[in-house]
């Protein structure tokens, strides 16, 4: 299944692309049915699982206890093989890469005039990378798939983004190739030291506690931890992210802010912690550090901006500064916390996205000086708007507040000093959240201004992600039961964990 | 006979040339050239097969037929037939009498192939003499410009300073060992009691002539105006084939004559790798002739493949390193070629002056997708980026530098490699700008043998990324 969904989603680029040819209409078709049925794929072969397979304890290196597993041979010169495999942690992860690949081509669909084949392909292109890399467990594949997304979502960047694509499309793919060779360097090292004299191999499982111990072991996790902090992104490699979200289409924002960062968090809960045990242990602090200076940083400067798109950029600093917190927290807790705001942000800040890119397309600015008034427009804009804006700062009944929430809770048993300093994020959040909704759709309206308000399309994705964030917050325990096992499989490769509360999500699975 | 057999692409080549010749002095029409140099050249690709059931076989003194030479064989012939079919219509336009372009191309493939063949230095000067004297009628062939014939000379002068620093290292060595075959120049260093300095002395010296040709810097300074004045597919060919081939040889050399007892001199070649690496990709980076940027690109990963020197100097490390080199070569000529084939096609028409700047590309996506596509996957090929050939050899190297402990290479490999990204990369962007911006970019219609030739040329560099298996298998054969 899983090989077929990537094959899928590459097929249906291709016929996406060649379909402008017949009609420029039809490419957007064709994007959306081939999501929906990578979708339906999916949905019908999870259903086909038996049901108690989802609580069993996913151990990494056992083939059998992935909800789904296959490897083919590739290279064997050098022990590389088409692995692939699923567990709640990567189902979660697909499903928010479907549903947000599905919302990406509505938000886009009246936008994109020049080549809307292409466009569409290079959509499902990255969707297709992305869904790679939450697959892959050969750490040689995962890497072509982590390379591979780049070069659509570049694309993506410089051929539709804005005023300035060229530059932010170069930031961006240098970033992420550039820390992506330091990690490739990372993995070539793990993998032959690892081998030892036996055969070479790239496989997670085979891997798995065979890092190198003190000064190599940590220096090695440092290559994968940069590649994967510069994609989350963390203070201080976040610099590429508002470039690039400020220049790319809306579409291009929703996806890089709703998945591709996602790809950074579960490369360090999947990959980088669990890999080095020993030297991620000792470099927690300085992560946690990371990730509390990015909160209050990535808010004070959301503060600081005009540029609607820049300042939700920013604000995506912020808050992915808690995930960084909630994973080397590594409790139960913090973990859960982590796993939730992946979710809850690519949600809400898709949703963010969005609302950006109907106000450029309808104004021709993303300057919050020349708006103001909104809601007077466009009512029902404005009240999306108000609803997203306030799941982004935390109000309770949203994803975002469980997850925030739960990761200060599992991280104030590692560290109340680190907790207190992060909590202040939830603060300014407020602060930049409703000084948003203040220059933007309230305050003095200009009745001159025709402004469309949303149609039904638009209103309907907004309806479903909407919905989305208050069953995340009012009843979040499905996703819990879905990751817990993925935790409790992963939670005993470190053994030196700090000292912690621990225990499970109150009323999880035992 | 078996000799014969075992030396048939040489042999294939020398006819084919001898053919064309032949057919020049009854009947001059360029199709028919070019149709049989094309045809002598795949022949020759083929009969490497052919000559395969002998290897490995020691012919006369000069010639080693192994899987190594053969392999590298059919590299070179095959590079020389994608040089023929574009040269085909390019030359129509840009010299008078066209015929002959096509004689010298396959007498510098034969040189080439000789120099994967040559296990003695009498035959490792023939092969460079024989591919560099070609180059340089080549490189002057369109007369009814300046350009090529100042690269011309340029190339010529600093080429024969070249040879002559050779041929000194050769008389070196000779009045040390008394021989001039690769293993026995090995056996007779071992033994030798004049010291190390002498021998040592002839090495570099071989080494500076070898990677003049190679353009490793500081040896590098002739090679971005020869490639701007050269004929768009002669300045791939050179690029390719040219430096694939001293390569080889110098690589076996190496091996054979096992110099890397030199322990400094090894340093020497990683410190020139170092440099190539750095230095290509910086001045590649003020570029925006587009050949000229690929001139410095070239010398940058001459950097990266000097690389495997360096591994070599650990004995267990020296498998995975000959392999490395080898499969970075192969796709380093597919991707060379398919680079300098978009530049071909763009100035088939253009007498005068070729036209490379970075703006005559713009907006090709939109007018000519196949071409764009090509030039798109030759530049992710040569920075490496998945699903290509280039990142497999990437890969490649760096495994072998792993292996080897090599981490002042491999951090000036990933310096280099970011600053690489950059310059590449903007031809792409200038490739995808939208229609309003183009108004320098050029009309340009590829017949049906260029559209075809870049098909080729992009699903071989994909196959190669993507499907490395077999060749890999192969390449593990050669040790």
């Amino acid at each position: 299944m899983m090989l077929e969904l990537i094959v899928l989603l590459l097929a249906g680029g291709v016929v996406a692309w060649q379909s402008e040819r017949f009609n420029p209409n039809l490419p957007r078709w064709i994007a959306m049915a081939t999501v929906i049925l990578g979708m339906l794929l999916l949905l019908s072969t999870i259903s086909g699982i038996p049901a108690d397979t989802f609580n069993m304890v996913t151990e990494p290196s056992k083939a059998e206890n992935w909800l789904l597993y296959s490897r083919h041979e590739w290279i064997p010169r050098f022990g590389i093989s088409l692995e692939l495999g699923m567990d709640g942690l990567s189902l979660l992860m697909l499903i928010l890469t479907l549903a947000l690949g599905a919302i990406a081509i509505v938000s886009s669909w009246n936008e994109i005039e020049f080549k809307p084949g292409l466009f569409q392909a290079n959509l499902l292109w990255t969707l297709t990378g992305v869904i790679g890399v939450f697959l892959a467990l050969d750490l040689f594949l995962f890497f072509l798939f982590w390379e591979v997304m780049l070069i659509p979502m570049y694309l993506l960047i410089a051929i539709w983004g804005h005023e300035n694509r060229g530059y932010a499309a170069m930031k961006f793919f240098i970033f992420t190739q550039v820390s992506g060779l330091l990690m490739l360097l990372s993995i070539i090292v793990l993998a032959v030291q690892g081998a030892g004299d036996g055969d070479i191999s790239f496989s997670y499982g085979d891997l798995l506690g065979s890092a190198p111990t003190g000064k190599a072991g940590m220096l090695t996790m440092l290559g994968f931890f940069l590649a994967f902090t510069v994609k989350l992104p963390g203070f201080p490699f976040h610099t590429w992210l508002p470039d690039a979200h400020t220049q790319a289409p809306t579409a291009g924002s929703v996806l890089l802010a709703g998945i591709l960062l996602k790809t950074g968090a579960y490369g360090l809960l999947r990959f980088c912690i669990p890999l080095f045990p020993e030297a991620s242990m000792q470099f927690a602090p300085i992560a946690m550090t990371l990730g509390t200076v990015g909160i209050i940083y990535g808010a004070v400067l959301a503060f600081a901006q005009s540029d609607f798109k820049r300042l939700v950029a920013y604000s995506s600093v912020s808050h992915m500064g808690f995930v960084l917190l909630g994973l080397y927290a590594w409790n139960s807790l913090a973990l859960q916390g982590a796993i939730m705001q992946m979710v809850a942000h690519g949600v809400s800040t898709a949703a963010l996205f969005m609302m950006a890119g109907a106000l450029q397309h309808r104004l021709h600015t993303r300057d919050m000086n020349r708006m103001g008034g909104l809601w007077y427009n466009a009512p029902r804009m404005g009240a999306c708007a108000m609803f997203f804006a306030v799941a982004s700062l935390g109000l309770p009944g949203m994803g975002n507040f469980v997850a925030e929430f739960l990761v200060l809770a599992g991280l104030f048993a590692v560290s109340p000093w680190m907790t207190a300093a992060a909590a202040i994020g939830l603060i300014t959040a407020a602060i930049y959240s409703l000084w948003l909704m203040q220059k933007t759709f309230q305050g003095k309206p200009d009745e001159e201004r025709k402004l469309q308000d949303f149609d039904r399309r638009e209103m309907g994705a907004m309806v479903i992600m909407m919905a989305a964030l208050l069953w995340l917050g009012l009843y979040p325990q499905p996703v819990f039961d879905l990751t817990q096992p993925v935790l409790e499989g992963l939670q005993p490769l470190i053994v030196n964990v700090p000292e912690t509360l621990a225990g499970n999500i109150p009323g999880g699975t035992p | 006979m078996n000799e014969f057999v075992a030396i048939a692409p040489l042999l294939m080549l020398a006819l084919g040339a001898t053919a064309v010749m032949l057919q020049i002095a009854f009947l001059r029409s360029v199709r028919l050239t070019a149709v049989v140099a094309t045809v002598s050249l795949l022949l020759a690709s083929a009969s490497c097969f052919y000559a395969n059931d002998t290897a490995p076989l020691q012919v006369g003194a000069l010639l080693q037929a192994d899987t190594y030479s053969l392999l590298f064989c059919i590299l070179f012939t095959l590079a020389g037939a994608v040089t023929c079919v574009l040269s085909l219509d390019y030359i129509q336009h840009h010299g008078d009498e066209p015929e002959e372009y096509f004689l010298l191309l396959i007498l510098a493939t034969l040189g080439a192939c000789v120099l994967a063949y040559a296990v003695h230095l009498a035959s490792l000067l023939l092969g460079l003499e024989l591919l560099s004297v070609s180059l340089y009628a080549l490189i002057a062939y369109p007369n009814r410009s300046l350009l090529p014939l100042e690269a011309a000379i340029k190339y010529l002068v600093l080429s024969g300073a070249a040879s002559a620093t050779l041929l000194f290292g050769f008389a070196l060595l000779y009045a040390t060992t008394g021989t001039l075959h690769f293993s026995e120049l090995g056996t007779a260093l071992e033994q030798s009691d004049m010291g190390a300095a002498l021998p040592m002395a002839g090495a570099a010296m071989i080494l500076a002539g070898l990677a003049f040709k190679l353009s490793a810097v500081p040896f590098h300074l002739w090679t971005p105006d020869v490639y701007d004045g050269a004929p768009a597919p002669i300045s791939g060919f050179l690029a390719s084939v040219g430096k694939a081939a001293v390569f080889v040889v110098l690589l076996r050399l190496f091996l054979e004559a096992n110099l890397f007892r030199y322990e400094r001199l090894v340093e020497l070649t990683g410190l020139m790798a170092i440099l190539s690496m750095l230095a290509g990709n910086l001045l590649a980076l003020q570029q925006t002739n587009i050949k000229r940027m690929l001139a410095y690109s070239s010398i940058a990963h001459i950097g990266y493949l000097l690389i495997v020197f360096m591994v070599c100097l650990d004995l267990s490390n020296r498998d995975i390193a000959i392999e490395a080199a080898a499969f970075y070569l192969i796709a380093y000529t597919a991707t060379t070629l398919a680079a300098f084939g978009l530049l071909t096609l763009i100035n088939e028409k253009r007498v005068e002056r070729e036209q490379v700047q970075l703006q005559h590309v713009s907006g090709l996506f939109w007018r000519q997708p196949v071409l764009a596509g090509l030039m798109l996957v030759a530049l992710l090929s040569l920075a490496g980026i998945p699903l290509t050939a280039g990142f497999i050899g990437k890969f490649y190297i760096f495994s072998a530098a792993v292996s080897g402990s090599n981490w002042i290479l491999l951090a000036a490999l990933i310096i280099g490699s970011g600053i690489s990204i950059y310059y590449y990369l903007r031809v792409v962007f200038y490739m995808t700008k939208h229609a309003e911006e183009h108004k320098d970019a050029i009309e340009l219609s590829p017949g049906w043998s260029g559209k075809a030739l870049s098909c080729l040329l992009i699903a071989s560099i994909l196959v190669l990324g993507i499907m490395p298996q077999s060749l890999i298998a192969v390449l593990g054969s050669i040790l």
